[in-house]
């Protein structure tokens, strides 16, 4: 009654260990206060895993309408750049939802912070979404409502506005890692810069998933993207559980677990379906959204994973004593020298 | 980044020119009777909503933690000690309580991430969100190493104790320190809160309270020393404080430059998608 504060390991955690009786590692031991959470979990919601993901797929997609118009593939281009346009303004839809003052989203613009990739990736997407708005455009010039001298200059800013994109990509489908990582959340912190990897193949798959529903002629590119980047991906979310140490476990608990079951599974029969399917349209098709789905899913499950690893307070203590202990040990063995 | 001078004077580091000196809290646990009157004048003082009255199992703690609406926090800790005589008398309880703060970091990681400004920091080298500007983007929440700041759901922005700014600029005691009947919780300049804590845990320890340790007190820690630091008497994660926090900024140069290397292989992955055969 009067002993404070010792860690329960929670219900999941005692029931797995009795599932397995060859376990060695026992459960790391650590004091809390009465088992609450030291950082806390962010607010936001699925708008904020979805805006990663969308704005992965339109990084990838400006990618792709890039590489189109250089190597003539029109079909692939110009899907490509509508793609781009949807997918940017769905994904600043997300992210001003997720505020809790949507109507002061302006806020955003009064400063640049190199220390805040938020505040980078806000001006990112400002300069990115209006590049992969004329870009878009250009592709609708000749139905769009307007006067010929206004459609031809709409056109010819298209591909412009496309490199412009294209030029942003590599940043815009990144920089969401850095937003993760630069947290005090246990399982983000730690994954650190492998989170970016795995953002930055996962923006590939989804761009080449959106990219197999191109003509077949065209979406050669798209097919051997698919294959890499799955490989890519589940590689680097490989990197990823590894680099986050303990906190590593709640890429594979509870939520975050099934989400990254899912992606996985999504993934690896999205990139195997790409091989297979050069032949069908609707083959490829179905291989492009088990891409793009399996990209979200990974969103999700490193979301929930850093969400999980906040709430117990084990991720944050633990691996901070045994940086303290090895600061001890480091400090003990420079000691006899004197 | 963590230069001395800024260490020292975090005020003049964001650009103050002329600004009266660091002012800070000593909390000495040593000295907490947990009477709490500390949380209820910091919510009359600021205003601060009503956040939830439940009985939380946890000794005379029903506060839980620090929030969007609770600036203050006093903890409750009950343990066993054991009887001096193994063969005589009964263990004897302790009780330790500590009065929870914002730290006021020296590197503030809720400020560093704050994407629209509204986090700043004051000319008394504390942290204050200014409500005009937040948008309630939530970033700062993760960012705290020590899980002080909160977005208030109801209102969509984030709070945190704003070491009563308005009343450090009338010259006035914040409200919890004003109110605390036994000096555990002190204001005044860091630089005197130092010393005076650091003769404190010396005085603790000739009386044998072995326990007895400064937390936040040292500018070379991972935040660069707190605005708002602690006598503590058992470990920091006793209180459910991270016992070595580190500002998450601190690591942001590497970080983005390993996101150029990502960043680079995106693009010659595309390069060579597009280099290949025809189809």
């Amino acid at each position: 009654m009067t002993e404070p504060a010792q860690h329960r390991p929670p219900e999941r955690q005692r029931r797995r260990r009795r599932s397995d009786p060859n376990a060695v590692v026992p459960d790391a031991e650590f004091t809390s206060y009465y088992g609450r959470p030291i950082v806390k979990a962010s607010p936001w919601k699925a708008d904020i895993p979805a805006y990663f993901f969308l704005g992965g797929l339109a990084a990838g997609s400006s990618a792709f309408a890039a590489g189109a118009a250089v190597t003539g593939r029109p079909a692939l281009r110009r899907l490509s750049r509508l793609s781009a346009l949807g997918a940017i303004s769905a994904s600043a839809f997300a992210l001003i939802h997720d505020l809790g003052r949507p109507e002061r989203f302006y806020m955003m613009l009064r400063v640049a912070k190199p220390t805040s990739p938020m505040s980078m990736g806000t001006w990112l997407v400002t300069a990115y979404a209006p590049c992969a708005g004329l870009a878009a455009a250009g592709e609708f010039a000749s139905v769009l409502p307007l006067p010929d001298p206004m459609k031809r200059l709409l056109a010819s800013l298209a591909n412009p506005a496309g490199w412009a994109a294209a030029a942003l990509a590599p940043a815009l489908a990144t920089y969401t890692g850095v937003l993760l990582a630069d947290t005090a959340t246990p399982t983000w912190k730690e994954a650190g810069g492998t989170i970016t990897a795995a953002f930055a193949a996962g923006a590939l798959a989804s761009g080449a998933g959106m990219g197999l529903f191109a003509p077949l002629e065209e979406s050669g590119p798209a097919r051997r993207l698919a294959i890499a980047s799955t490989a890519g991906e589940v590689g680097a979310v490989f990197r990823m559980e590894k680099a986050a140490g303990l906190a590593g476990e709640t890429f594979t608990d509870g939520r975050a677990g099934k989400f990254g079951r899912a992606a996985e599974v999504l993934l690896v029969s999205g990139g195997i379906l790409a091989a297979v399917t050069r032949r069908t349209r609707i083959g490829s098709a179905i291989a492009g959204t088990a891409l793009m789905a399996g990209a979200c899913c990974e969103r999700f499950a490193i979301f929930e994973a850093g969400q999980a690893s906040a709430r117990d307070p084990k991720y944050t203590v633990v691996p901070q004593r045994e940086r303290m202990n090895q600061r001890e040990r480091l400090t003990d063995a420079e000691r006899p020298a004197q | 980044m963590a230069g001395q001078h800024e260490a020292n004077d975090p005020a003049a580091a964001s650009g103050w020119l002329d600004h009266p000196p660091r002012m800070g809290f000593l909390t000495d646990t040593s000295l907490c009777i947990g009477c709490k009157a500390c949380e209820v004048a910091c919510k009359q003082w600021n205003s601060v909503p009503e956040d939830g009255l439940s009985m939380l199992g946890s000794s005379y703690d029903n506060t839980g933690g620090l929030g969007a609406s609770t600036w203050r926090h006093v903890a409750f800790i009950e343990q066993t000690v054991p009887a001096p005589d193994p063969g005589g008398g009964a263990d004897g309880l302790r009780w330790l309580m500590s009065s929870d703060v914002c730290k006021h970091c020296t590197h503030a990681g809720c400020l560093d991430v704050c994407p629209t400004g509204a986090l700043f920091r004051t000319e008394f080298g504390t942290v204050v969100v200014q409500q005009d500007i937040c948008n309630g983007c939530g970033y700062c929440v993760p960012a705290c190493p020590f899980g002080v700041i909160d977005r208030r759901e109801e209102d969509g922005r984030a709070w945190k104790c704003t070491l009563c700014y308005d009343r450090l600029q009338h010259d006035q005691t914040p409200a919890c320190a004003q109110v605390c009947p036994t000096q555990s919780i002190q204001f005044g300049p860091l630089d005197e809160l130092r010393e005076r804590a650091a003769d404190r845990v010396e005085e603790l320890h000739e009386r044998g309270e072995a326990g007895a340790r400064l937390y936040g007190a040292d500018p070379g820690d991972g935040v660069g020393g707190a605005g708002a630091f602690f006598l503590l008497l058992d470990e920091p994660e006793v209180y459910g404080l991270p016992p070595d926090p580190v500002v998450p900024t601190r690591d942001v140069v590497a970080l983005w430059r390993q996101t150029a290397g990502a960043a680079l292989m995106f693009a010659a992955s595309a390069v060579v998608a597009f280099a290949g055969r025809r189809r």
